[in-house]
């Protein structure tokens, strides 16, 4: 197996792409956090942002087909890590989330995530027939769902729902049947209620006053409400940098992290949104594409997995800000400050970069 | 290790493509919402942003203070704080209602009541919850400024009296303007807005009344201020001075003590009103917070009726003050002649109805003239000079003189008493002048009703030879209004002489005598109930009688008049009231006698300020000592005089 391929084989739009994004997150950070206590966070992203990009690199140098014959390993070792945080785990803000690592808590969750796409994308690479056969379906339903129901438990409703589309493109991709999706979609109608019980009262709290926001008006249907002033008072041409007063007065909620996209179109208006989510779909389509030229299956696998993810991350944190969807607690990839967010997002690209650098290579 | 994936190359094209159109779709879709958002209804989250940061907080202009004549301050401003209430977002108000009552220790209900009651006006403008926060009020706001940021603080200047209800009738009080008073007022009122509701407050209210200002200000989510947007500086009302005397106002309440009552003392001159007092009172102070509707409630059922100003608003029969205005009458027109003597046996007979002298029973006058008749008050005296000038010529004299009518003094809702005539009886009982009515009339009895105020006015301007002054409250006003009806010198000297007789020479007042002051006077004992009510009740029930008496000095051409009522006392009017009026008096010739020495100076001059450049130190008169009668000693001798 011939290896080391060449700094050309890098995909030098994608990386233009994250720069971009991760740029107009820098500047927003900055913008919403100057003058408060929390200035100077953007420096601290920075500093993330240098760390993520040489987890990149490193990871792309790693032929896949490596980290993929080892699924099963990381699966076991994802599990016992999300034990071993319901168990000696550190609380902050009323979740079980964190375990020291380095001197840094890093957020188990995030690294599971990373571990659900290379097992999702070893186990449907397996699947030799053209449709996904019903089995094997449960079973990765099975498989998927023992590290969800361990996040949901921490609790964290968000990542634990990230792993979801991941597993349906992946079961998509691998020829999942219509009948069986109907089916699945059914019963998961019919299994609401039941799931409904199951939520925390927080999460029942944010789920109902998604629906009713009025009845809410201090708590997540306030925040919701705030940041939907915050992008509509943005107007098409925003306020300007540093600008926003729901920005820089603190009426938007984590305005530095889940609610950045609002800031950010507060200040710089419709024109702003255009641009980031342009960015972002460019991300997302080049992804894809990616995932068309991979070498194997494996390799589209694993790129699908990580667009996924990303594309549930834009498209959940997107809608909650401009108050379509409940507020879930899930970060913009790229734009929203947290160091391991920003660490995952740069291992998945990683893992889409070493599949592109091996497209060639026999 | 297995290697066969390695080589798998079945990549489902189509569904990768289904996958990127997805993509493409949900960006669409989420921009969609943006576009939704940030154009359609950009204007709606536009303001919404505003009310979120802007808060308009009003400025409270302080009212304008009073003075006494010497520039002493009689009404002055305390600093205090109000709890206001931002009605913009109507969601945030119901959620923190009850929150808000617990904490501020506020009725919820109140509260409701008082949101709705407002719910007509711009939403932007604050209302006014608390007026008088308390340290736990403004500790409880500030502790809850981030879950309840729908309350403010603004710094208001609270109205301060004097206590005790000194000079409370005059000043009036002031209260939360009324609803009715806001949409009648062109924007100039806001709810929870103060102004004057009596007496002067009210009078001059525009004057006193400064106009509000409004502070603009930037406040980030937590309801701290970050900013200001703009200032309009409130503009503090104008003080006014009064013509009150501050020590002779202090020695009328003194001297009437807590017995229901008025004083009402003026210089004929020019119609300044040196003293007003009214008894009982309330304490205006109570009334510059909010009132409590139970305290409310108590002073208007109070028989006594404490909101009456009775110097102003009691109209009672004059009783035998009113023998001054039948004898000027009678030597004005000569009916009968001066030379008439009257022989009274206790009583006397008039168109068959007998008629008491107030000695019946007790002894008599026996013959008696004109000046004999004013100084020992005799009734059959007058009766019969009032059958034989009828009641057209008394009513005529009387209402030259000031009865019947507004003296027009500066303060809202005075009373006009009563005179009636002919005509009147005509137009309120569609019936006939019964002729034995005037008899009554003419000694101060009957249908006729006076003011003290309006009898201060009448006796000093009989004294002056018939220019009645308008009487007035505020010092130099642009002009005051006078009523001249010319009274012949002979007549005046008369009748100036029998008062002189009155106080000096025996008469009903003798007991008031003053060493150094020509103190003249008449005295009054009256019915209390009216004409019309004895008519109506018949004469079953006992009531106990108004003591009257109008005290001046000097003898012509008076420098102060001191008419005082003392209701329901029991006693005569030289007895309970003449005091008051003496006490007055003679503080006037004290203080004038120190002021030609110089020895007033000192105390002046302390309180001798330029408008509104007052030191802090001037500002406070000395104490209002409690009520004492002590001062006051009523020889045993004296009782028996009427």
């Amino acid at each position: 197996m011939k290896d080391a391929p060449g700094t050309r084989d890098y995909d030098w739009w994608l990386l233009a792409i994250i720069a971009a994004i991760c740029a107009i997150g820098v500047i927003e950070i900055y913008s919403a956090t100057y003058g408060s206590s929390l200035a100077g966070m953007h420096m601290k992203q920075i500093r993330w942002l240098a760390v993520g990009f040489a987890a990149m690199f490193a990871l792309s140098r790693l032929d896949y087909h490596l980290i993929l014959d080892q699924a099963w390993l990381l699966y076991l070792v994802g599990v016992i890590a999300l034990l071993a945080v319901l168990l000696v785990g550190h609380t902050r803000f009323g979740a079980k989330r964190w375990i020291p690592v380095l001197g840094e808590f890093l957020q188990v969750s995030e690294l599971v995530k990373l571990i659900i796409i290379i097992w999702v994308a070893r186990f449907f690479a397996e699947v030799r027939s053209d449709e996904l056969s019903l089995q094997d379906l449960i079973k990765a339903g099975l498989f998927v769902g023992l590290p969800l129901g361990l996040i949901l438990k921490q609790p964290d409703l968000g990542t634990a729902l990230v792993l979801m589309p991941v597993l349906v493109v992946g079961a998509f991709l691998a020829g999942l049947q219509w009948k069986h999706a109907l089916t699945i979609a059914l019963i998961g109608i019919l299994m609401l209620p039941i799931g409904w019980r199951v939520l925390k009262p927080y999460q029942k709290e944010r789920v109902t006053s998604f629906l009713h926001p009025e009845q809410d008006a201090k708590g997540s249907g306030y925040q919701v409400l705030q940041s939907k002033i915050a992008v509509g008072s943005g107007g098409f041409w925003g306020k300007g940098f540093r600008n926003g007063s729901q920005n820089q007065l603190g009426y938007i909620p984590v305005r530095y992290s889940d609610f950045i996209m609002s800031a950010w179109a507060e200040e710089q208006g419709f024109k702003g949104v255009l641009v980031a989510l342009g960015l972002y779909m460019a991300l997302l389509l080049r992804l894809v594409q990616n995932a068309q030229r991979a070498k194997d299956r494996a390799g589209m696998f694993l790129v699908m997995g990580v667009a996924a993810a990303l594309a549930f991350h834009v498209l959940v944190n997107v809608a909650m800000v401009i108050g379509a969807m409940p507020v879930t607690g899930i970060p913009l990839p790229l734009m929203s400050y947290g160091g391991s967010a920003t660490l995952f997002v740069f291992l998945a690209i990683g893992l889409v970069m070493n599949v592109r650098l091996r497209r060639f290579v026999n | 290790m297995s290697y066969w994936f390695r080589n798998d190359n079945r990549l489902p094209q189509g569904r990768l493509a289904v996958a990127s159109y997805i993509i493409v779709g949900m960006v669409g879709v989420i921009l969609l919402g943006f576009w939704k958002l940030q154009v359609i209804d950009a204007e709606k989250y536009t303001s919404m942003a505003l009310r979120n940061s802007v808060r308009s907080i009003p400025v409270i202009a302080p009212r304008g203070r009073m003075l006494d004549r010497d520039g002493r301050v009689l009404v002055d401003n305390h600093p205090s704080f109000s709890v206001l209430l931002l009605r913009d977002d109507p969601v945030l108000v119901d959620n923190n209602l009850p929150a808000i009552a617990e904490g501020l220790g506020l009725a919820v209900e109140d509260l409701k009541e008082q949101l709705g009651t407002t719910k007509n006006l711009p939403k932007f403008q604050p209302i006014i919850i608390k007026p008088e926060a308390s340290q736990a009020d403004i500790a409880f706001i500030e502790s809850h400024r981030s879950d309840i940021p729908i309350l403010e603080m603004i710094s208001v200047s609270r109205r301060r009296y004097l206590s005790g209800g000194f000079l409370s009738h005059a000043t009036g009080y002031v209260g939360e303007v009324s609803e009715q008073q806001i949409e009648a007022s062109n924007g100039r009122f806001r709810p929870g807005d103060f102004a004057g509701k009596t007496g002067l407050e009210k009078q001059y209210n525009d004057v006193l009344m400064g106009t509000d200002g409004m502070r603009r200000v930037i406040v980030n989510s937590v309801g701290k201020e970050v900013g200001r947007l703009s200032t309009q500086e409130a503009i503090p009302g104008k003080q006014i001075q009064l013509t009150i005397d501050y020590d002779l106002q202090q020695m009328a309440e003194q001297s009437l003590g807590a017995r229901p009552g008025a004083v009402v003392a003026l210089d004929p001159r020019t119609g300044e009103v040196l003293a007003m007092v009214s008894r009982p009172t309330p304490d205006p102070n109570d009334f510059a917070v909010r009132i409590p509707q139970d305290v409310w409630r108590r002073l208007n059922e109070d028989p006594l009726r404490p909101l009456l100003n009775r110097a102003i608003q009691a109209q009672l029969a004059p009783g035998s003050v009113f023998k001054i205005i039948t004898a000027t009458a009678m030597l004005e027109d000569k009916v009968p002649p001066e030379s008439f003597r009257a022989f009274c046996p206790g009583y006397g007979t008039f168109y068959g109805r007998q008629f008491k002298c107030w000695v019946y029973g007790k002894s008599s006058h026996g013959l008696v003239d004109l000046k004999k008749a004013i100084m020992e008050s005799c009734d059959v005296f007058f009766y019969n000079v009032g059958m034989q000038l009828g009641i057209d010529r008394l009513s005529y004299y009387a209402s030259k003189m000031g009865l019947g009518h507004k003296t027009g003094i500066d303060l809202p809702s005075e009373e006009p008493g009563l005179m009636p005539s002919q005509e009147w009886v005509q137009r309120v009982f569609h019936r006939k002048w019964y002729a034995g009515e005037t008899i009554s009339v003419s000694t101060g009895q009957g249908a006729v009703t006076a003011t003290p105020l309006q009898l201060a006015r009448t006796i000093g301007g009989i004294a002056t030879g018939g220019i009645f002054k308008q009487p007035h409250l505020l010092k130099d006003p642009q002009n005051v209004g006078e009523d001249r009806f010319a009274i012949s010198e002979p007549t005046v000297q008369k009748v100036t002489d029998a008062m002189y007789g009155v106080v000096n020479e025996g008469g009903t007042g003798a007991s008031l005598k003053l060493a150094g002051i020509e103190l003249s006077g008449k005295s009054g004992t009256a019915q209390v109930i009216g004409y019309a009510t004895r008519e109506r009740m018949g004469k079953q029930k006992k009531f106990e009688d108004n003591a009257w008496f109008v005290g001046y000095a000097p003898r012509r051409n008076p420098e102060i008049v001191v008419a005082v009522l003392v209701q329901e006392s029991g006693k005569h009017g030289g007895e309970a009231s003449g005091p008051v009026a003496r006490d007055i008096i003679k503080m006037y010739y004290d203080k004038k006698a120190k002021k030609t020495e110089g020895q007033y100076t000192v105390d002046y001059q302390r309180y001798n300020f330029g408008n509104d450049a007052a030191p802090a130190a001037a500002k406070q008169p000395e104490p209002i000592l409690k009520p004492e009668r002590a001062a006051v000693v009523v020889p045993a001798s004296a009782t028996e005089q009427h």
